[in-house]
């Protein structure tokens, strides 16, 4: 497909039909302090191998997750994806495909988006799952709107044991909607708190299942409160190879479910990007945000894939959408297909079970240290603990030596006066040395 | 049974009025495939957004030809939406309304004036 670049009499010709004298008129609006003053300070241009190697080396002040002992979770997890996932959606007919609208050239692509809602649906335990949102942080705050649709009701309870981003994302969407959220203190683990906490105003309440502090819990009684008093249970997940091992959400009596997908299929990305999962109960398909894949047959009586129920979105809606947000997060969200598909429900159990018992080795190792107190009473693979110092200096100080120990709960939350707690997670790609090297690291600095 | 500009009708016995859309606009509208009615007890003025019709390719606001109160609502239609296709203006009722003033709805068309309006679309 050839590039055809403006002339200036193109330009020129459309200036006059929108009635401005140059291009710089269309930036009126831009206040003169935030305009550039000339053209940005760049070097002319420099050879392929010179522009390597300048790159190579501000690259290089970065460190790989996997380069050493590596114990970060809270959010983004480090896990083994095979290469045949790469290989797969490398393919351009899935790397440079665009929106499937048009069904007729898009069921290769449409088949896919409805495997993955298959998935998602099996892995939360309810009945229907749209196409993906951008992530989990994302996808929790669009449960809230919607669970404020269905309701019609105003406040949000949002659980102290929720991801800090997850809240603060959630109160950014929700609150120009007219949503009151209330995030309840930071607490490893609050379902009395979150309880006691709904009202008759309440559309729901959010629960985090492992929670930031890495605490499973079942959350059946959480669901029976909020229904006994008409409010929806919201669960969010942030490490998703959890469902492999845990009661699914749907079972817990959740009627949305969100997650963080990224721990299938999906790099680590710098943060992004990622690939949001939601699901919902049948009876709330309506009110559902995002894209979704329908099956269906087509004039001829073969199965075909469409997008449907496209009247909820804003291309139909316009202001009364069920979401501003239309699209998904559609190569994420194949890598996810693809890597569960390549597990079945036997590996994702099995690689849950890995993850559990490696956590419970890193669990126990941390445990042993003099001073180290494990806060997580329950947990799948990620643990929080209090130190006798301040755990981002001591995350420092072993990242000096090659030990990247975990996330410091107040990079999470400054606010929440738990700066002596450490979030500490493993993986299948955690190994015994791994954790020995951590504890060692963790003892010597600890010990000065 | 009076039309309005919106192509709603309305059927008025005593205080209650019977609204829906008019055969003409359920043509229009193609398959309805959902109805989203307003709760019970909900007070519109005339010109209000009333409910919502769904059909396969629009989703389109049906406005409250009269004011009042909201007292019924044709459950059934969640059920059936076709409803709205095949009886527009016997079964595939919206809204009954308990009006505000009963004689609002003489200020709207009636029949032959509303074929006649719909000529000049």
């Amino acid at each position: 497909m050839r590039y055809l670049p403006l002339t200036d009499t193109d330009r020129a010709e459309m200036l006059g039909v929108v009635g401005a004298a140059s291009i710089e008129d269309l930036f009126v609006d831009v206040p003169a302090g935030a305009r550039l003053a000339g053209p940005v300070d760049l070097p002319a241009h420099a050879g392929e191998l010179a522009v390597e190697r300048a790159l190579g080396a501000m690259a290089a002040l970065n460190r790989a997750a996997g380069a050493g002992p590596f114990f970060c979770g809270a959010g983004a997890y480090r896990h083994h994806t095979p290469a045949s996932v790469d290989h797969i959606i490398q393919r351009s007919e899935f790397l440079t495909s665009y929106t499937p609208y048009q069904p007729e050239i898009s069921q290769g692509t449409l088949q896919t988006l409805f495997e993955f809602q298959t998935q998602v649906a099996a892995l939360t335990g309810l009945d229907v799952a749209n196409a993906s949102m951008y992530d989990g942080s994302t996808a929790c705050a669009e449960a809230v709107l919607m669970a404020h649709r269905v309701t019609r009701r105003k406040g949000a309870v949002l659980s102290g044991g929720l991801h800090p981003h997850y809240a603060a994302a959630t109160h950014t969407l929700a609150h120009s909607a007219g949503v009151v959220t209330r995030r309840l203190s930071a607490a490893v683990d609050d379902e009395a708190a979150v309880v006691e906490a709904i009202d008759a105003d309440t559309a729901c309440v959010v629960v985090q299942n492992p929670n930031v502090f890495g605490t499973v819990s079942d959350l059946a009684a959480i669901a029976q409160a909020a229904h006994a008093a008409g409010a929806l249970m919201v669960v969010v997940t942030t490490e998703a190879v959890a469902f492999g091992l845990l009661k699914s959400p749907g079972e817990m009596g959740a009627d949305i479910a969100v997650a963080e997908g990224q721990s299938i299929g999906n790099g680590l990305n710098f943060g992004g990007p990622y690939v949001g999962l939601f699901a919902a109960r049948e009876a709330l398909v309506r009110q559902m945000p995002g894209r979704l894949c329908g099956e269906t047959v087509d004039a001829a009586g073969e199965r075909g894939f469409v997008l449907t129920l496209s009247t909820r979105e804003q291309h139909i809606r316009r202001d009364k959408a069920t979401s501003n947000i239309c699209t998904n997060s559609g190569l994420c969200a194949l890598a996810f297909t693809i890597h569960a598909s390549l597990l079945g429900g036997v590996g994702l159990a099995s690689l849950a079970g890995l993850n559990h018992a490696r956590g419970r080795a890193l669990a126990s190792a941390l445990g042993a240290i003099d001073g180290v107190e494990i806060l997580t009473p329950r947990m799948f693979n990620e643990v929080a603990v209090r130190l006798p110092k301040a755990a981002a200096a001591v995350v420092d100080a072993l990242a000096a030596r090659g030990v990247i120990a975990g996330v410091p709960f107040s990079r999470l939350d400054p606010a929440a006066g738990l700066d002596d707690v450490l979030l500490a997670c493993a993986t299948e790609m955690t190994t015994f040395e791994d954790i020995a090297a951590l504890a060692d690291a963790l003892c010597t600095e600890l010990a000065r | 049974m009076r039309f309005s500009k919106d192509h709603e009708w309305v059927e008025v016995a005593g205080e209650t009025a019977t609204i829906g859309i008019s055969a003409y606009a359920a043509e229009q509208l193609g398959d309805v495939v959902f109805v989203e009615l307003p709760e019970v007890g909900k007070t519109v003025k005339a010109g209000d957004p009333l409910a919502v019709v769904e059909s396969v390719k629009a989703a389109s606001d049906v406005f409250a030809p009269v004011g009042g109160v909201v007292a019924e609502v044709n459950g059934a239609l969640s059920d059936t939406p076709e409803t709205v296709n095949d009886q527009p203006e016997g079964t595939g009722w919206f809204v009954k309304i308990t009006l505000a003033d009963p004689g609002e709805a003489s200020g709207l068309m009636d029949r032959p004036s509303y074929e006649a309006f719909l000529a000049t679309l």
